[in-house]
């Protein structure tokens, strides 16, 4: 008799949980941009209601589109990073790579870019070209051009100094897709490097948490690492490159888009010593924190160790590992095994990871 | 309330006599010891840091003795296992 | 990392596991109750349970000091940090709570400025950077934090800052066990004692529960194998008939705690003839306030809070689960008036209160989870 009361409750969260998601607050917060699950709900009940598309639905980090018998992606992504200058890089590194990175994952080969600038009345302009001159770096680097782009002033006190957005066109030259929505039991889970660099950077250079530590960004384009992965093995079923959110929401995408389990090794998972330090100290899970150089790819089992050698062959893919497999069940849930032997399911957060002290 | 890592001391900060930067895994911060009593703290030793001050100082020898004692119950854990696994009962 | 790993280490948790299993009297069902919100987060975070037998239960207890906090205290803080030139510094534990028209999230959304800090002292670092402005600080936490805040009030004093105040919130451990020890429908045969709140009280307080209610309490430290070390201790009590107070924690927790910390709490801060719990009602001396002669730094008392109580909603049954009577399937609300997005009660307000994790993952048994991990 319990057991089909406890069943009853359990059906009908499972319903609640089937509808779609609803906007419930009136006012944007934090949360729906830390690219969680008030994020995922603000896309769906806003953007995609009012714009649905086929070219949109997929919502990878990049729409691939036909023309003319070529077929490109395209994406776009903003940058607001406070505060404007970390160690290792700056917004304008971010805004190149970013966009860089999002066509790469696409399976193209990045071409073109627009810079738009939001600005604040008084910043000065020493500052913008300094950033300037990182964006044109960066994308001397990742063999793109700025061809267009457009810039807007704000009165004082808006734009935290400095906004950018980045959109890009590339070119996509091999067959086939890659789509995260292609994983299927068996596959490996694989991760580029090291995680949670970035995102530790930026909260340590904000000041406020008076910690010192040599993190450093991991800011970095990834097409040529993308290009030798993509050489060494046809067994790629889809790419995402981790930016805020961190590994565990691509995790996440992959089992939901799939309808897979995606079961990791808390120890196979390559974290740096002064992350997992920094981590620990604020009470912050380093599967969350952003990169901004490091690509989260699903290849068929057998390719795996062709797909981790390949990334090891390039400097931006050195410490590249197998983190997990692709299972069957339970679908749609992140599983992570612990250094500790015990098991525990990886969420999505609400919103961004907050330090606790509890 | 409950988040204490545990963080060496690697410098007493000179004019300040209730602060000391520790270091968590290369991480480092100042933290306030004035909670600590008579302790007269060095570099090399361990503290256990919560919201920016040190709490208590941890007694390595303490968990040396609780280390131990968890290896002693793996090391009877392993003998068992590795008796179960040579007596066969035929 | 050093006094991390160590107490990390896999094989000794199989012998560990092996030792509490050999234990268990056959027939018999064990409920264990965590009472520390850092407890629960280890539990989770490492996937203990996968450890323990299906009869011993971990019951998860009112250790979440910022969930227990009812909405009319969120309402209050809020109410400050919406005057005029104040500056609310919390942690981040505190973003998400509800009061009765949002958190401090939504009161930041609606132009509050609203910062998180680290430690209390970094909030006392604004007030010094914005000598125009007034700096309050969101005192939260048991006995394990109140030390922080103190001390930081006699720093504020010894430099005269003027701009700097605590709205003070820390709760006290022992009145909200002795409240679940009290309840008549209590099934609870032991409790894993908060480890860094006995940095500070020690081990003697807990003395009357093993003493008065014939229930034993071991101290435990946060890291897994410290766990359980722990429910191997209260095992070995319950299968050889004692009832005592044990510390596992001995490398951290003295048994007559930290005296320098009781002082500074002491000078610094008085209990509450009572206090509101969030699900639990109203505890007498269960929380702390800031004393007459450090008025100046009371936050309460120089904003004129309105204080109205804002009532728990009759259908609340946290209680209930909280002494692991009622699991949260069983609660009335659970699911439909009350959910992780529109939380009543602390259980389903804390990420890793019994309720919420039920909610977000309860149709995953733990053997549907254990097999898809097996490699």
């Amino acid at each position: 008799m319990t057991a089909d009361r406890e069943q009853q409750v359990l059906d009908r969260i499972e319903k609640a949980r089937r509808r779609r998601p609803k906007l419930k607050e009136e006012r944007i917060t934090l949360a729906h941009g830390s690219g969680g699950k008030a994020s995922a709900t603000l896309v769906e009940a806003v953007f995609l209601e009012a714009f649905r598309n086929p070219l949109l639905e997929p919502l990878e980090d990049g729409a691939v589109l036909a023309a003319g018998g070529a077929r490109l992606a395209f994406t776009t992504d903003s940058f607001v990073v406070s505060p404007l200058f970390f160690p290792g890089g700056d917004i304008g590194d971010l805004a190149v790579n970013g966009t860089v990175n999002d066509l790469a994952v696409s399976g193209a080969r990045p071409l073109w870019l627009s810079a738009g600038f939001i600005l604040e009345e008084g910043f000065p302009v020493a500052d913008l070209e300094r950033i300037v001159a990182s964006m044109a770096a960066a994308a001397r680097a990742a063999g793109v051009q700025v061809v267009t782009g457009d810039t807007k002033v704000v009165q004082r006190g808006k734009a935290d100094g400095c906004y950018v957005n980045t959109a890009g066109v590339g070119v996509i030259e091999r067959t086939g897709t890659l789509e995260l929505a292609a994983a299927r039991p068996g596959d490996a889970v694989i991760v580029s490097g090291p995680i949670g660099d970035h995102g530790v950077t930026v909260m340590l250079a904000r000041g406020e948490l008076d910690i010192e530590s040599e993190v450093v960004t991991d800011t970095a384009p990834l097409a040529g690492l993308v290009e030798r992965l993509l050489d060494a093995t046809e067994g790629v079923r889809g790419l995402r490159d981790a930016t805020r959110g961190g590994v565990a929401t691509i995790l996440n995408e992959v089992a939901r888009a799939a309808g897979v389990a995606v079961v990791i090794e808390e120890d196979a998972v390559p974290v740096r010593t002064e992350v997992r330090g920094a981590c620990e100290l604020l009470g912050i899970d380093p599967l969350y924190v952003a990169c901004e150089g490091r690509m989260v790819a699903v290849v068929d089992g057998s390719a795996a160790e062709a797909a981790v050698a390949a990334l090891r062959s390039h400097p931006l893919g050195e410490g590249a590992a197998v983190i997990g497999r692709v299972k069957d069940d339970p679908p749609g849930l992140v599983l992570l095994r612990t250094s500790f032997g015990g098991t525990r399911i990886v969420d999505l957060l609400v919103g961004d990871p907050l330090p606790r002290i509890c | 309330m409950c988040l204490g890592i545990p963080g060496e001391v690697v410098e007493i900060l000179p004019d300040r006599p209730d602060l000391a930067k520790v270091d968590v895994s290369g991480v480092k911060r100042a933290i306030n010891i004035g909670l600590l009593e008579k302790e007269t703290l060095r570099p090399g030793d361990w503290v256990l840091i919560h919201v920016g001050f040190a709490l208590s100082k941890i007694d390595e020898e303490e968990a040396k003795a609780a280390l131990e004692f968890l290896e002693g119950i793996g090391q009877a854990y392993a003998d068992e296992l590795a008796a179960m696994s040579e007596s066969k009962i035929e | 990392m050093r006094f991390v790993d160590e107490f990390r280490d896999a094989e000794k948790a199989q012998a560990l596991a092996a030792q509490i299993a050999g234990l268990c009297e056959p027939g018999r069902q064990y409920k264990l109750m965590e009472v520390c919100g850092g407890h629960t987060h280890t539990i989770y975070k490492h996937g203990l349970e996968d450890y323990l037998p299906e009869t011993i239960t971990l019951v998860h207890g009112p250790g979440c000091p910022v969930c227990v906090i009812p909405m009319g205290r969120v309402d209050d803080a809020i109410f400050i940090a919406r005057q005029p030139d104040v500056i609310m510094t919390t942690f981040g534990d505190m973003m998400r709570v509800p009061g009765s028209h949002g958190s401090f999230f939504d009161a930041k959304a609606e132009g509050a400025d609203i910062r998180m800090v680290y430690s209390p002292l970094d909030s006392l670092k604004i007030a010094r950077q914005h000598p125009d402005k007034r700096v309050v600080f969101m005192a939260i936490g048991f006995e394990t934090t109140a030390p922080s805040s103190a001390m930081t009030v006699l720093r504020a004093a010894a430099e005269g800052i003027e701009n700097f105040s605590i709205f003070c919130n820390h709760v006290t451990i022992i009145p909200a066990i002795k409240a679940i020890l009290d309840s008549p429908d209590l099934r609870l045969d032991g409790f894993i004692g908060p480890g860094h709140v006995s940095t500070v009280i020690g081990c003697r307080p807990y003395e009357f529960i093993a003493g008065d209610y014939g229930k034993p309490l071991v101290c435990a430290g946060f890291e897994p194998l410290d766990l359980l070390q722990s429910i191997y201790m209260l095992m070995l009590q319950l299968a050889q008939g004692r009832s005592q107070v044990e510390n596992q924690y001995t490398r951290v927790v003295a048994w007559d705690g930290n005296p320098k910390a009781l002082r500074a709490i002491n000078e610094v801060m008085e209990l509450r003839p009572y206090f509101e719990w969030r699900g639990l009602g109203f505890i007498s001396h269960s929380a702390l306030r800031v004393r007459e002669r450090y008025a100046g730094f009371d936050a309460e008392r120089l904003f004129l809070v309105p204080g109205v109580r804002v009532a728990d909603p009759k259908a609340c049954q946290c209680g209930e689960v909280l002494k692991g009577v009622l699991k949260p399937w069983e609660c009335k609300v659970f699911g439909t008036a009350c959910t992780p997005e529109t939380p009543i009660g602390t259980c389903m307000v804390s990420p890793e209160g019994a309720c919420a994790a039920y909610y977000n993952f309860g149709r995953f048994t733990r053997e549907r989870v254990k097999e898809a991990t097996r490699s």
